[in-house]
């Protein structure tokens, strides 16, 4: 397929994504990320079966913590996808980049500058 | 366990807001079986408030520590070396841990993270429920291994009472009436006939009533 999706996107492979934990979400930020998609298997197509229900839920919970904070929760999203989608995989991660790059960097990047 | 709710970030960042080092202190305990102040919840509030912090460029100092337990003196020595270097502990443990973490480390404020809340069971992920108030004299013998003190809302030890009513309580339609349990376990272990013994005035000064408690054990003591 060779698809083109943008470089600024770094992936984190996990078994599923019942193992992203609202933890990482939030050191990946607390380490300079300036966004954080977590992208599962379709609902009620999950191999272990609410694995992707459970990610839904810490990604919801995570943006309530960063807008809280004010880092923005509209930082993290959660999508899904079946893993035949590749040209959906490609378009969600435009998507994500271009909505970013909207926001802007990570506040704590200017902050840390600042700080400095 | 001890079931214990975490208490909104906001509400943890203003109580801290004057300090510059901090502990945010977990408890492997009950807190952490009810996800709100083990391990885990430490290391995303302690997250939480380094990002929140550094982003109103404030310099502020938040550290992890989880303790076994922190109603035990023994574990809470373990942060003796380190406890003065902080301007305050944020301590995720349940009330008694908070207080006891107080008491052995006189000279420094131990906030609380989490709102505790009863003694109860997990009845499923996310839900827990109340089992026990504590009440110091035990009568779940007598009434099928339901407790009404803690179950039923007029605490009632001779029920129904009027409020009952399709096997619900009349403060909340989805609450069950604790005395309905009773009769339906009462009937199930063929021990009806108990549910006729009127139960005698409790006595309450083993409960709150009698003021703060305390169990002596001259048996294990050294």
């Amino acid at each position: 397929m060779r698809l083109k999706y943008p470089s600024s996107i770094k992936i984190v492979r996990i078994p599923c994504t019942g193992k992203v934990d609202i933890l990482h979400i939030l050191r990946a930020f607390e380490m300079g990320a300036d966004g954080v998609y977590a992208v599962g298997c379709m609902e009620g197509d999950c191999h272990y079966d609410s694995g992707n229900f459970r990610a839904r839920k810490r990604v919801e919970q995570a943006r309530k913590i960063l807008d809280t904070i004010g880092i923005g929760g509209e930082r993290v999203q959660m999508y899904n996808l079946s893993a035949g989608e590749g040209p959906l995989f490609a378009k969600y991660a435009v998507e994500m980049h271009e909505k970013i790059l909207k926001l802007g960097p990570n506040p704590l990047k200017l902050a840390k500058k600042k700080a400095a | 366990m001890i079931v214990a709710d975490k208490k909104p970030i906001e509400e943890i960042i203003e109580e801290i807001k004057d300090y510059t080092t901090i502990l945010i202190l977990g408890c492997n305990e009950c807190v952490t079986v009810c996800e709100a102040g083990g391990k885990k919840e430490v290391g995303i509030l302690a997250s939480a408030l380094r990002m929140y912090f550094l982003n109103q460029g404030k310099d502020v100092t938040i550290d992890e520590r989880t303790l076994e337990r922190q109603c035990d003196h023994e574990y809470l020595e373990e942060i003796r070396d380190v406890a003065d270097q902080y301007d305050a502990i944020v301590s995720l443990a349940c009330g008694v841990g908070v207080q006891f973490t107080a008491e052995e480390y006189h000279t420094v404020p131990v906030i609380p993270g989490v709102n505790t809340c009863f003694l109860g069971a997990t009845e499923a992920r996310g839900l827990w429920t109340e089992r026990c108030q504590a009440c110091g004299e035990c009568i779940l013998a007598r009434t099928g291994g339901i407790c009404p003190v803690s179950r039923c809302a007029k605490r009632i030890l001779n029920g129904p009472c009027g409020g009952s009513s399709n096997g619900k309580c009349e403060i909340n339609k989805e609450l069950d009436c604790a005395w309905q349990l009773i009769i339906d376990r009462l009937d199930a272990l063929g021990k009806l006939d108990d549910y006729e013994t009127i139960s005698p005035i409790k006595d309450w000064s083993t409960d709150r009533a009698g003021g703060p408690r305390k169990v002596v054990r001259e048996d294990v003591q050294l």
